[in-house]
């Protein structure tokens, strides 16, 4: 199969499991370094700047539709901006290797959770419109 | 008196919140939403609004990573270039399909997907 088509299946697919609120970052991050060979700390990058234009979209319908609660913002940008430098020196020092299998791990726990949650209430009005994070 | 310890705790809370959202981002560059959807929905956020907001909170959160992952020169913006068309589209045709789509029957496939894939990454690679 042509690889402009690979590219093309795997970024739809992303954008649709993030609709979904399935944590769409997963799915081209896993295509990328389980499948495309690129190494984890690079494939990260791809995905963060990935994220950007659809995180952007999703937060304009939010906004209009008035979904964004705004008392959380301020504190946790705030930390969360600090944090951010931890984890990128901790990535740093980890190296793609090792970061690749933390990843994994991480990913079958959060797999697990989802293989197994209860169906509720909240998963079903989670089915109602919105564009999910990674 | 009580409102007023509660909002304290509150922010104490989100200020928690960010940093396990930021360490997630920085270092994987991704699955933050995964720990603040709950976050927020444990903070009596609904959860549609918990959706929203932690994008809100992930998306400054990833321009910052983004910046460090750069200056690192893991990779070029060019090469994520190729994946913005189809995952916005996909995006946009995800969120309109919603509604039609069994999400609890989903979240379990894409639970088994990424326990194989974890697997994958785990020992084969």
């Amino acid at each position: 199969m042509p690889e402009w088509i690979i590219i093309g299946l795997v970024s739809f697919f992303t954008g649709v499991a993030a609709s979904l609120g399935l944590g769409g970052g997963f799915v081209l991050l896993i295509y990328l370094t389980a499948f495309a060979g690129v190494p984890q700390l690079e494939a990260q990058g791809i995905n963060l700047i990935f994220f950007l234009p659809i995180a952007a979209l999703s937060l304009i319908f939010h906004t209009k539709n008035k979904l964004i609660d705004k008392k959380p913002l301020l504190p946790s940008i705030l930390t969360g901006a600090a944090a951010v430098v931890l984890g990128v020196l901790l990535a740093g020092v980890l190296g793609s290797k090792w970061l690749s299998k933390l990843f994994a791990i991480f990913i079958l726990y959060v797999g697990i959770k989802e293989l197994f949650h209860k169906k509720s209430e909240k998963t079903a009005e989670n089915s109602g419109k919105r564009l999910e994070n990674t | 008196m009580w409102d007023n310890m509660k909002q304290t705790l509150q922010k104490y809370y989100y200020l928690l919140l960010g940093a396990v959202a930021g360490l997630l981002n920085g270092l994987f560059g991704s699955g933050g939403g995964v720990a603040v959807v709950p976050m927020l929905e444990k903070a009596d956020i609904p959860p549609k609004k918990a959706h929203a907001t932690s994008i809100a909170i992930i998306l400054p959160l990833s321009i910052v990573s983004v910046g460090f992952y750069l200056y690192r020169q893991n990779f070029q913006i060019m090469d994520a270039l190729p994946y913005v068309p189809g995952g916005l589209a996909g995006a946009v045709v995800g969120s309109l399909l919603l509604k039609k789509i069994p999400n609890d029957l989903l979240r379990r496939i894409f639970g088994a997907l990424i326990i194989v894939s974890s697997a994958r990454i785990l020992f084969f690679k």
